[in-house]
């Protein structure tokens, strides 16, 4: 009598396990599906320098640094606000005029051919970088001066120069502290511009600049605490120079550990398989209509002829090197200091194809120049990747 | 002579005193409210107490039905109840601040007989056409025939018909429960031609706290008054294939109506450009057992943003931009598949990106290869094109295929693949979220002013809430009386005073002001002033003090 009631409950609780098991399998599956995680569709990054002047080429450098990272990890130029509050490329006491370096050995120039500057020297001030913030931008300016985010954005805001114990200084004539601060935070928060937002502060006493949010889905990083200079580990060792980086998670809902860096650093796009078509009637009048007008114009061109493309294939298809994924030491100890965690390296490391790949070891001496020229012409080579050229004063005139 | 001086100066004492009081008096009378007064924040009055009241708002949306019934749909003595009127309302059970109904105003009555002869017609669309020439109507009602059990206007097995304009066909029951029975059927065709929860929620998916990541909520396009679609061709090897494509042909004969039924629901521009040597970022893969070359799914998304950098959307507009982008495949990496999550090729060879776009490859006919030399000359099937790109369009509006109750007739789409309910239910969900937007705005703008002190609220600001807050309370009734088309333009207008408030530039007026810094403007001002004055007062208050003292001692 006992052994059939057994036996249907033995069968009873193998079904419930394995409807355990499958329901576990679809939610580790729905966990792999880590598109859909933090929530966000598209990424913004505002990368601003506050200070001007020669002696704070390292400010612009870091900025720039910041810069190509984002946009080689996906975020397009539309997406990024770059305020650089001074021009180091062309300044007259650039020894190697257009070029910025982000490290003393000089061999990564991170300012490029294509850096697309959004506010200019005096054009970064408080109120451009709160009105850019906020959305509260004179209706003349143009789009790509706009924070065009929305409420499944995710921000990445990087900020460097000179600061103080709740201040941060633009351009040595004017300040912003850190309550104005956290309130134009609030201010996105109320009009929901962001989902997640990571604030990343790097200038002396930098974590006093994030005591003051209350905004929640805030992540803020620092470089130095209060009472400390950032200093950089490049120019001075860690036992004599104190710089300790700081953060604040408080604020924001998810756990930091499962944060990857390209939810702030990269964008990749949600996309679903279009399944579904409409059906249309085809109009014959129209095909027939346009292939006599096709027929015409070809009548009337001379035949094309297609001069020999640049061996673009062969330069760009290069292996992706593992070693490579770091970030360029910026001279403001934080950055340097660090190696990103794994997770950075896994994810979306595969898909990209070799042009975005990065290259550390310069690409050649024959690459300037001539080449140079050709490639700005042809206008599929956009190499986001840097590599070692000799600048021309020529490059800086243009501007 | 000694009390004439002694007299002289105890007037000038008396005249001192008086003085310094008055002095006092002026300056902390007088002087310090004109301070208080003119250091002010400008803040325009505002409603705080509509605004507060909107957020308790209760929507309730009417949606008109009219019930036609013909001769031998229901029994007789059914017949004889009508005409009448039937309500059906529901609350709409979202976890949103706002209280949402759905009211289904049914209207029964017989049929005339001009509609008689029309649904006695041999097949449906017959008695559509019939019918449509009558009457036009108006945006979110509906019209359901009801016609007898045994009617061979429908198939057999089916009890309904849902029709592309906003009429339905549902058949009767001779039963003594004829209206209620008649009525639940209604009530389900009614739902799937213009509300229903998933509607709503896809609608509010924004505004609603929970569930961030459902796919489905999370692909409509948000509402704007406009709209800018690109058409983009890309090839990126002009070498081999010298691809023509009559986009101006295409989207006069198949966008342009499509964009013409949806213009309701905002203003559109569409343009199109060719990218040569445009190439995706990703490389594909090849597969040897077809000899193909294939994407894998997991690549899809990084084919995005390599290419959007070119695309040059940012100049086009400050409307939200759809971008369709149709890739013709190298030589070298023809043809190119797309393969879904089990590995099989997608049979439209094409993806999406909620809000963004959609990316189409067109994998030329290897025929065309054999005769002549390269360039090979391609003329694209706009037609396959254009019937891939519509449906995206469709997705990303966020018109998603309807759920049809059991046992009902859908019939085919129109030619602008667009059915006049689904644009319904588009200006439904639209209105819903625009009403949202612009009571979230209204009121973080409320709850900011609270928290900062600093924002100046300027005359026309006040006036941009104002006309808020009358469009949002307009909006509402109209959708309680079921005027859709109107209820929709007033909650545009709604979200763009709220926004344009909100957004304003001269909120910004004057920045921040720390208290201590307060103090170090005001001190200097102030303090030259206020000290002779305190000082003479404490002079003043002792000598009185004194004298007060004295002719108690005496006494």
């Amino acid at each position: 009598m006992a052994a059939p009631c057994f036996f249907s409950r033995l069968w009873r609780a193998a079904l419930a396990l394995l409807a355990l098991g499958s329901l576990a399998a679809s939610q580790i599956e729905d966990q792999a599906k880590q598109f859909f995680r933090s929530g966000h569709t598209n990424n913004w990054a505002v990368l601003v320098c506050t200070s001007r002047f020669w002696f704070n080429y390292r400010h612009v450098a870091n900025t720039l640094s910041v810069y190509r990272s984002v946009k080689r990890l996906g975020i397009p130029d539309s997406h990024i606000v770059l305020m650089l509050a001074d021009d180091m490329a062309c300044n007259a006491r650039n020894p190697k005029p257009a070029t910025v370096f982000s490290h003393k050995n000089m061999e990564l120039n991170v300012y490029g051919d294509d850096v697309e500057v959004d506010y200019r020297s005096y054009e970064v001030t408080v109120e451009n970088f709160l009105r850019v913030l906020t959305g509260r931008i004179p209706p003349s300016t143009p789009r790509s001066k706009r924070l065009l985010s929305d409420d499944r954005s995710n921000i990445l805001i990087y900020m460097t120069g000179h600061g103080g114990n709740g201040f941060l200084k633009f351009q040595d004539s004017e300040e912003i502290t850190n309550i104005e601060l956290a309130d134009a935070f609030e201010q996105m928060w109320q009009k929901r511009r962001y989902n997640e937002l990571l604030f990343i502060i790097d200038t002396c006493q930098g974590a006093s600049m994030y005591e003051r949010f209350y905004s929640p889905n805030i992540m803020a990083l620092a470089s130095s605490q209060v009472g400390e200079d950032s200093l950089s580990f490049q120019v001075c060792p860690k036992s004599l120079c104190v710089s300790t980086p700081g953060h604040r998670t408080d604020l924001f809902q998810r756990d930091p550990k499962h944060v990857l860096i390209t939810d702030f650093f990269g964008s990749v796009r949600k996309v679903e398989i279009t399944t579904e078509t409409l059906s249309l009637q085809r109009d014959s009048q129209i095909t027939e209509s346009s292939y006599k007008e096709d027929r015409m114009d070809e009548e009337l061109m001379e035949p094309l002829k297609y001069a020999e493309q640049l061996p673009v294939a062969q330069i760009i298809h290069q292996a992706l090197l593992a070693e490579v994924w770091t970030l360029p030491s910026a001279p403001c100890g934080m950055l340097g200091s660090r190696s990103w965690p794994a997770t950075f390296t896994e994810t979306e490391a595969e898909g990209l194809a070799p042009p975005w790949g990065l290259h550390s070891r310069p690409v050649g001496p024959y690459h300037h120049g001539f080449l140079q020229d050709l490639w700005n012409q042809a206008h599929e080579v956009h190499f986001l990747d840097s590599r070692v050229r000799e600048g021309r004063v020529e490059d800086c005139s243009l501007g | 002579m000694a009390a004439v001086g002694a007299a002289a100066t105890h007037l000038d004492v008396v005249r001192g005193k008086r003085a310094a009081l008055f002095f006092a008096a002026v300056a902390i009378l007088l002087g310090l409210p004109l301070w208080w007064k003119t250091t002010e924040t400008y803040r325009a009055p505002l409603p705080y107490s509509q605004i507060s009241a909107l957020n308790a708002l209760q929507l309730r949306l009417m949606v008109p039905v009219t019930v036609v019934f013909t001769r031998d749909s229901i029994p007789l003595d059914d017949q004889e109840k009508l005409p009448f009127t039937v309500v059906h309302e529901r609350e709409i059970p979202l976890k949103y601040k706002m209280k949402i109904k759905c009211r289904f105003q049914k209207a029964y009555r017989r049929a005339l007989d001009h509609e008689e002869e029309a649904l006695s017609s041999g097949s449906v669309h017959e008695a559509e056409a019939m019918l449509a020439e009558l009457k036009e109507q108006a945006e979110g009602s509906l019209t359901v025939y009801v016609i007898s059990e045994y009617s061979s206007l429908l198939p057999q097995d089916m009890m309904s018909y849902i029709g592309p304009e906003r009429t339905a066909v549902v058949r009767g029951i001779m039963h003594r429960e004829a209206f209620n029975i008649i009525g639940r059927r209604i009530i389900q065709i009614a739902q799937a031609m213009s509300l229903t929860e998933d509607v709503l929620a896809a609608a509010l998916a924004d505004h609603l706290p929970e569930d961030k990541w459902s796919s489905d909520k999370r692909r409509p396009l948000k509402s704007s008054l406009g709209y800018e679609i690109t058409f983009s061709l890309l090839n990126p090897d002009p070498k081999s294939h010298d691809v023509h494509w009559d986009i101006e042909g295409a989207v006069q004969h198949y966008v342009w109506p499509f964009l013409n039924a949806l213009s309701a629901a905002g203003n559109f521009s569409v343009d199109s450009q060719i990218l040569y040597y445009a190439m995706l970022g990703v490389n594909p893969r090849f597969d040897p057992t077809s000899f193909s070359y294939y994407l894998p799914m997991h690549s899809l998304p990084h084919v995005i943003n390599p290419v959007e950098s070119r695309l040059g959307s940012s100049a086009a507009s400050l409307y939200p931009v759809l971008n369709f982008l149709l890739y013709v495949p190298e030589l070298a990496h023809s043809p190119l598949y797309i393969q879904d999550m089990d590995g099989a090729p997608v049979a439209t060879n094409a993806f999406h990106s909620p809000r963004w776009g959609g990316i189409m490859v067109y994998n030329i006919d290897p025929k065309a290869y054999n005769a002549s030399e390269l360039p090979v000359r391609v003329e694209v099937d706009m037609v396959q094109v254009m019937e891939v790109f519509l449906a995206q369009l469709r997705l990303l509006f966020g018109i998603a295929q309807p759920q049809v109750p059991p046992k009902c007739l859908l019939s085919g789409p129109k030619n602008e693949g667009l059915m006049t309910w689904e644009l319904d239910q588009l200006l439904w969900a639209r209105s819903v979220e625009n009403l949202a937007t612009a009571t979230t705005t209204l009121t973080s703008l409320a709850q900011l002013l609270g928290k900062i002190s600093n924002i100046v609220i300027k005359d026309d600001v006040a006036s941009e809430v104002y006309r808020a807050v009358a469009a949002v309370q307009k909006a509402a009734e109209e959708l309680a009386s079921g005027h859709l088309s109107s209820a929709f333009v007033a909650s545009q207008e709604a979200v763009t005073s709220s926004e344009r408030a909100f957004f304003d530039p001269s909120l910004l007026h004057l920045l921040y002001f720390p208290d201590d810094q307060k103090f170090a403007i005001y001190i200097p001002l102030f303090l030259p002033m206020a000290v002779p004055i305190l000082l003479s007062l404490v002079k003043i208050f002792l000598e009185m003090h004194k004298s007060w003292r004295k002719p108690e001692k005496i006494d």
